[in-house]
């Protein structure tokens, strides 16, 4: 009814191509923009923030990052967790040496030298693929966090071989630190979050995006047509491994404060990125903060229903939800292997329809 | 013999040792790939739930009682009997058929014709369940496994090998633990059992047929359900020795289940599809790890075992995108 096409005349080939092109999705997305930079800090209390939010946001950017990698460049990667120390370390290692550098420039940066490692990481693409390179990207993974981990100039030589996020500013508003609000946190997330979705969106649709698109769908059939195999995987791991290398920074500075990268950045960290984007569903961008939000929310929800409502043991809590994430992970791929996003588009089909379909 | 010559023996053959140790692992992955195409992620989640299960039935444990204990308050723990090993093996192997018909039933059965992506991931989806289901069933403490396996170095080689030195050097035997021995023994056993069965029997060609086409396997009336059955009650199976022998080696732990990942650089050299190259593979990444460890790990820091196979598979593929023994990959538009 409310929820069509009907009347909203497109008469430039700019308002065509428009990233939502129903009015009423238009309509919904500037709302939940409001909402969550006008509402929601003054009302989210610091628990909410810090546990539900700023990690939310943070795990979005990664899965977006690697929903380019393996929804949009076809190239299955298992080195999020490594690529995710790099961002921290070299968060870490801007944030003490120029102790003046503003936060903004520092996360951006550590995005750039994350690239830069995934690009090197990502040409044995070129040669390798499907499962074997899932494989090989588990090299990064294991390597990377050998490598930071043993090598103490990393670290700064600290004794406990840990991480500790400095207190560091931008525009005069403390951003990490201990004396952080979590409000202020959550809002320069959401910033980095919408800025790498409008990038993500923009990239995917555009000639790059398209390169990508070409050789996930046949590498050989797209090469004949005339896509670079070279420079689409490299720039779709450089693209991919910025974001997550954004998304590490972040997890470090923001959210965590202080890591150590075998325990913060493990294989684990890889899987749980991946899920994201599979049960967000592959090749889509809003598909990427869905599979965060439920990755995020779910295991939040469980401790508080089963240890606070119930008063179960935790660690009888924590078997429980790797039951209830394995049995979620396999009924999601038998019902809709698509991901979330693929039962949004079918429900937006509906509403079109609704309500007389017929 | 110099007493550096021998020491590096020593390490080439703990390396072999522990190579047939991934192995183990690895002929798992084959036998399931080869015979459905899936990637399973499971099998190391696979070996650490067998291993859980022969302790849990050997010692008596009261299944679920973490849980029970939670619900209901009471204080259960073991029934308060010991059974048998021999008993509590073929048991475990009754489990382990019982799941792999309900992996069949509930996820195989629903997920055919989806790409290898979807079935990769719902195996892991399957190892996320298992670690919790056999957490919540058995509890996650450390057990130890005892079936019975000598374990501890062997005397005799060392007082064997003490006189190869050169005079004069301070070398005092070699080191190889009687476990790794017969580990080594059970893989052969199992390798050639397997390759008997696979070549001998109706089964077996069965399973291969399937493995070559399921189209038309399907069409000369093999039924892909009870092949499918029988694989991973057979990959199920190989998981129980796994997890047996590392589980003697190392505890029953939940480190277990990392084996897997251990043995995937190991199916990468090897190819995915073969069960020799999965030996072979698993030969090289345990001698190479070793020899690395040895030569050049302490340069850089150590614990270089962590990564070196995957580095080691990586620059392998490159060369041989389809591991050493694998199928040749041809693609056409």
């Amino acid at each position: 009814m409310f929820y069509r096409e009907s009347g909203d005349f497109k008469k430039t080939y700019r308002d065509d191509s428009q990233t939502f092109p129903i009015k009423f999705d238009r309509r919904r997305y500037y709302v939940v923009m409001a909402i969550a930079f006008l509402v929601l800090p003054w009302f989210i209390t610091d628990y909410i923030a810090n546990a539900v939010m700023i990690p939310f946001l943070v795990w979005a950017i990664a899965a977006l990052g690697l929903n380019i990698l393996v929804g949009y460049c076809g190239q299955l990667s298992l080195g999020t967790g490594g690529f995710m120390a790099v961002g921290a370390y070299a968060t870490y290692k801007l944030m003490t040496s120029f102790p003046g550098m503003d936060m903004f420039s520092v996360v951006l940066l550590s995005g750039f030298i994350t690239a830069f490692v995934g690009m090197i990481f990502g040409l044995p693409s070129l040669r390798i693929k499907g499962f074997y390179l899932a494989v090989a990207t588990l090299a990064a993974q294991f390597f990377l966090v050998w490598l930071l981990n043993k090598v103490p100039w990393f670290y700064n030589y600290s004794a406990s071989g840990q991480i500790t996020a400095p207190e560091r500013s931008m525009f005069g508003i403390i951003i990490t630190g201990p004396y952080a609000s979590p409000v202020t946190g959550y809002l320069f997330c959401l910033i980095l979050a919408i800025g790498l979705a409008w990038v993500a969106r923009n990239l995917t649709r555009g000639r790059l995006g398209r390169s990508w698109m070409a050789i996930r769908d046949m590498d050989i059939a797209a090469e004949i047509i005339g896509v670079n195999p070279l420079m689409a995987k490299l720039s779709a791991f450089a693209v991919s491994s910025f974001f997550v290398g954004v998304a590490g920074s972040l997890f470090f500075s923001v959210y965590l404060g202080a890591a150590e990268v075998t325990e913060a950045f493990s294989i684990n960290v890889s899987f749980a990125v991946l899920f994201m984007v599979i049960i967000g569903g592959l090749g889509s961008i809003f598909g990427s903060f869905v599979g965060a939000a439920f990755m995020v929310l779910m295991p939040v929800l469980l401790k508080n229903i089963l240890v606070g409502g119930l008063g179960w043991p935790t660690d009888l809590a924590a078997h429980l939800e790797f039951i209830i994430v394995g049995a979620l992970i396999v009924i999601f791929l038998i019902v809709e292997p698509h991901g979330l996003a693929q039962m949004a588009r079918v429900l937006k089909e509906k509403l079109r329809l609704w309500p007389f379909p017929h | 013999m110099s007493a550096d010559f021998l020491y590096t023996l020593e390490v080439i053959l703990n390396g072999l040792m522990a190579g047939v140790m991934y192995s183990l692992v690895a002929l798992g992955f084959v036998l399931i790939f080869k015979a459905s195409g899936i990637f399973n992620y499971a099998q190391g989640v696979m070996a650490l739930f067998a291993a859980m299960t022969l302790v849990g039935i050997q010692t008596g444990q009261i299944p679920f009682a973490h849980l029970i204990n939670a619900i209901f308050g009471t204080e259960m723990h073991h029934f308060g009997w010991q059974v048998p090993a021999f008993l509590a093996i073929i048991l475990t192997v009754g489990v382990m058929v019982l799941f792999a018909m309900i992996v069949e039933k509930y996820i195989l059965h629903h997920l055919v014709n989806q790409e290898p992506i979807i079935l990769f991931m719902a195996t892991i989806g399957l190892a996320y369940f298992m670690e919790g289901f056999g957490d919540i069933m058995w509890g996650s403490e450390i057990k130890t496994m005892d079936v019975g396996i000598p374990s501890g170095g062997s005397l005799w080689l060392e007082e064997y090998t003490l006189g190869w030195a050169a005079e004069g050097e301070r070398y005092w035997g070699m080191y190889i633990d009687k476990l790794d021995m017969v580990a080594t023994l059970v893989a052969v056993i199992l390798v050639v059992s397997l390759t008997l069965f696979s070549q001998y029997t109706k089964t077996g060609r069965a399973l291969r047929a399937v493995a070559d086409d399921h189209q038309a396997a399907l069409s000369v009336g093999i039924s892909l359900r009870a092949i499918w059955v029988i694989v991973w009650s057979i990959a199920g199976f190989v998981a129980l020795v796994a997890g047996i022998m590392w589980g003697a080696k190392s505890g029953v732990q939940f480190s277990l289940s990392l084996i897997a990942l251990k043995a995937l650089p190991v199916l990468m050299l090897g190819g995915f599809t073969s069960i020799p190259g999965a030996i072979i593979g698993g030969l090289i990444i345990g001698v190479g790890e070793k020899l690395f460890e040895f030569a050049i790990g302490p340069m850089i820091g150590g614990a270089t075992e962590n990564w070196f196979a995957y580095v080691l598979a990586l620059m392998f593929l490159v060369f041989r995108p389809q591991g050493l023994f694998g199928e040749k990959i041809i693609e056409r538009v």
